[in-house]
């Protein structure tokens, strides 16, 4: 085996090195899963309750209170099927985003591909889906909802894949951003809290009067994302306009927070 | 055989911002678009235009001052920083261990940090498996496998830590100082384990150490770097008489707001004299010198005392003077310690320099081996017929009687 170590030339995407780590993948998920709920009292459980009560909360005040549709489902299955996505897109982006800085002690001390360590960030965000997916399908059960087994094959993992096309640009992005300008921990959950008004997580984006706004909505890629997690259960026809810009700025995403990662990653152990 | 390494021509750059600032921040950016470009940047190369090969089965100790570019080269060959010019072909994997116990979490069990550590290190999860028990063994911490780390004593981590690195397969590894911490008898397990890897296993090991003692234990070649640069590159103890001789003064003084101390004394200067206060910096061994610490005391009635480290050039501590514990008064001081004539061997001694309070074992300061002082032989005076080296790291004459009986 024959390698050379010079100053980095082309920009590539490095997927062979990453298959040659892969297991760290798993290591470093494996950590973040286990440590996240360690000594707690609750364990596990935590990854259910958090969505569970944000989505009591968003029933009493939006669904109860101010009776925003919700597209033929109850509220509370409408809520909370856009809180999983939502979810995995908030801690995805959150923890993606500090990654970086949190780990700057093994950065500086040993190499592997960096792409690792946001990825696995997304991950954990992706375990703590699972675990309260087992509530979304209890719910499902409990309120009768009819779903065509077709529909939810088709859109659901469709919804899911797009949400992680999101969350992995924006997070590989900001971890890369936050490691040179530390003014990133502040924005992030600014940017975080303000997504969360733009996503129709808790109200359907036809309520929405103004074109433009929904304009704006669709330029947010969690809007496919949780638009295209919906169709699953409710038998409406998506608005294809919408849904395409959506998927584009996703896409889009995802290349300029790779292309952005992939070009400054060197430097990561100069600036951690 | 091609050698396993070639390094051809690294260097390291650095801007260096005058009107630093620790982090960017966006603000800085986006006013630096809008501003002229005012020249204060600076380049500084940490390391410049270094070459060498390596053989397979060698081991290579990296020796300078603090600051020479050791640290930034094994950053370079472990791939965590890229080089700014020149490459490195390398014709094996490389392991690198600039800490011990990277990526260790506290949180986690000793196993689950065996795992953790060593994938983070490059080992496959197979690998870890096949030598757990060996692992675990060698760090002697079985008891404590589902504890949590942080509730280990940071011996323990650092056992297991070691214990884990030791089983690395790579053909090349790189290693930094990862000694200087844990107690003596684990050192020397420690030690023993590299002299094993390097010279039974054959492989190829690059090692940093400000320990003189351990690289000409460990390392079969040597590189000197100053200032980023390769001074020279050749058989250990050649580098290791160049380091010594051409890198220690016998004279170190300190700027004012750089003296080492606390807020009760701060060390000045340091220097050797010969037995009429004359500043020298070779010795005879049948002369008398003085080792010369000047400093300033800042408190009134307190009790530092000086004490000074000789070491020989291969690290080992030959033994150590402690002056008179007096009750001084703030003011400038100097404490002349009297070698006596005879006493050491011809050798170059690195002088180190202590202040300490003793009854509360309190220190103020330590300057590692500041100084050196070389004893030189007086052929015309040995009492021997004997004309060569003799051994030992110091040599007092004593009395000595021959009666018949």
């Amino acid at each position: 085996m024959e390698y050379e170590i010079k100053p980095k030339e082309k920009l590539s995407l490095g997927i062979d090195e990453l298959w040659q780590y892969r297991e760290l993948f798993y290591f470093f998920t494996w950590r973040d899963i286990k440590v996240k709920y360690k000594q707690t009292v609750l364990g596990f459980a935590w990854a259910v309750l958090q969505p569970f009560f944000m989505m009591l909360i968003f029933t009493l005040f939006f669904g109860q209170a101010l009776n925003v549709p919700s597209e033929h489902l109850p509220y509370p299955v409408f809520v909370f099927s856009g809180l999983l996505l939502w979810n995995i897109f908030s801690s995805g982006i959150t923890a993606a985003g500090n990654s970086m800085v949190t780990n700057a002690n093994i950065i500086k001390k040993i190499y592997f591909p960096r792409l690792i360590i946001p990825i696995s960030s997304v991950l954990v965000s992706l375990f703590d889906f699972l675990m309260s997916v087992m509530i979304f399908v209890g719910m499902l059960l409990f309120y009768h909802i009819q779903v065509d087994v077709l529909r939810v094959v088709l859109f659901v993992p469709a919804g899911l894949m797009i949400c992680c096309v999101a969350t992995f640009g924006m997070g590989t992005f900001l971890a890369a951003l936050n490691i040179k300008y530390r003014d990133f921990k502040y924005i992030i959950p600014f940017l975080v809290q303000s997504l969360l008004f733009i996503t129709p997580v808790i109200y359907p984006v036809g309520i929405l009067a103004h074109r433009s706004l929904k304009f704006i909505v669709a330029l947010n890629p969690m809007y496919a994302a949780v638009s295209l997690f919906r169709s699953g259960f409710i038998d409406k026809p998506l608005q294809v306009n919408l849904l395409m810009i959506s998927l584009g700025s996703g896409f889009t995403l995802l290349l300029i927070g790779l292309y952005y990662f992939r070009k400054s990653e060197a430097y990561f152990a100069d600036l951690a | 055989m091609k050698p396993i390494l070639e390094i051809q021509n690294i260097s390291k750059r650095f801007r260096i911002q005058h009107d630093n600032q620790p982090y960017l921040s966006l603000r800085d950016s986006f006013s630096n678009l809008f501003k002229k470009r005012h020249n204060t940047t600076e380049d500084f190369f940490a390391l410049k235009e270094v070459s060498f090969n390596v053989d397979a089965g060698e081991s290579i100790g990296i020796i300078g001052k603090n600051g020479a570019g050791k640290s930034t080269l094994l950053k370079i060959l472990s791939k965590i920083t890229p080089p700014s010019s020149g490459k490195i072909i390398s014709r094996g994997r490389i392991a690198s261990l600039l800490e011990v116990g990277t990526g260790f979490h506290a949180e986690l069990s000793g196993r689950e940090n065996i795992f953790l550590n060593g994938s983070i290190l490059g080992m496959k999860r197979s690998e870890i498996q096949k030598n757990f028990d060996a692992i675990v063994d060698f760090s002697g911490v079985e008891k404590f496998l589902d504890t949590p780390l942080k509730h280990y004593s940071s011996g323990m981590q650092l056992r297991l830590a070691f214990a884990v690195a030791a089983f690395l397969e790579n053909e090349i590894l790189i290693i930094d100082e990862v000694l200087a911490v844990g107690d003596a008898e684990f050192q020397k397990k420690c030690m023993g384990k590299m002299e094993d890897v390097s010279k039974n296993q054959g492989r190829t090991v690059l090692f940093v150490s400000h320990n003189i003692e351990s690289i000409s234990i460990l390392c079969t070649k040597g590189i000197l770097l100053d200032s980023g640069q390769k001074q020279i590159y050749g058989n250990i103890e050649e580098v290791i008489n160049t380091y010594t001789n051409h890198y220690q003064a016998s004279f170190k003084e300190w700027l004012p707001n750089a003296r080492p101390g606390d807020g009760t004394v701060k060390l000045n200067k340091v220097f050797i004299v010969d037995s009429k206060k004359k500043l020298i910096s070779q010795t005879e061994r049948g002369q008398e010198f003085g080792v010369c610490v000047e400093f300033e005391v800042l408190i009134n009635n307190v009790k530092p005392v000086p004490n000074l480290h000789f070491f020989n050039s291969m690290g080992v501590c030959c033994f150590i003077t402690i002056s008179d514990s007096l009750e001084l008064t703030i003011g400038l001081y100097r404490s002349f310690t009297w070698i006596p004539a005879n006493f050491l061997n011809n050798h170059i001694y690195q002088v180190g320099v202590a202040i300490t309070t003793l009854k509360t074992e309190h220190v103020h300061l330590y300057a590692k081996e500041i100084i050196s002082i070389e004893v030189l032989e007086n052929k015309q005076l040995r009492s021997t017929d004997f004309g060569g080296q003799i051994p030992g790291i110091i040599r007092p004459e004593f009395r000595n009687q021959t009666i018949k009986q």
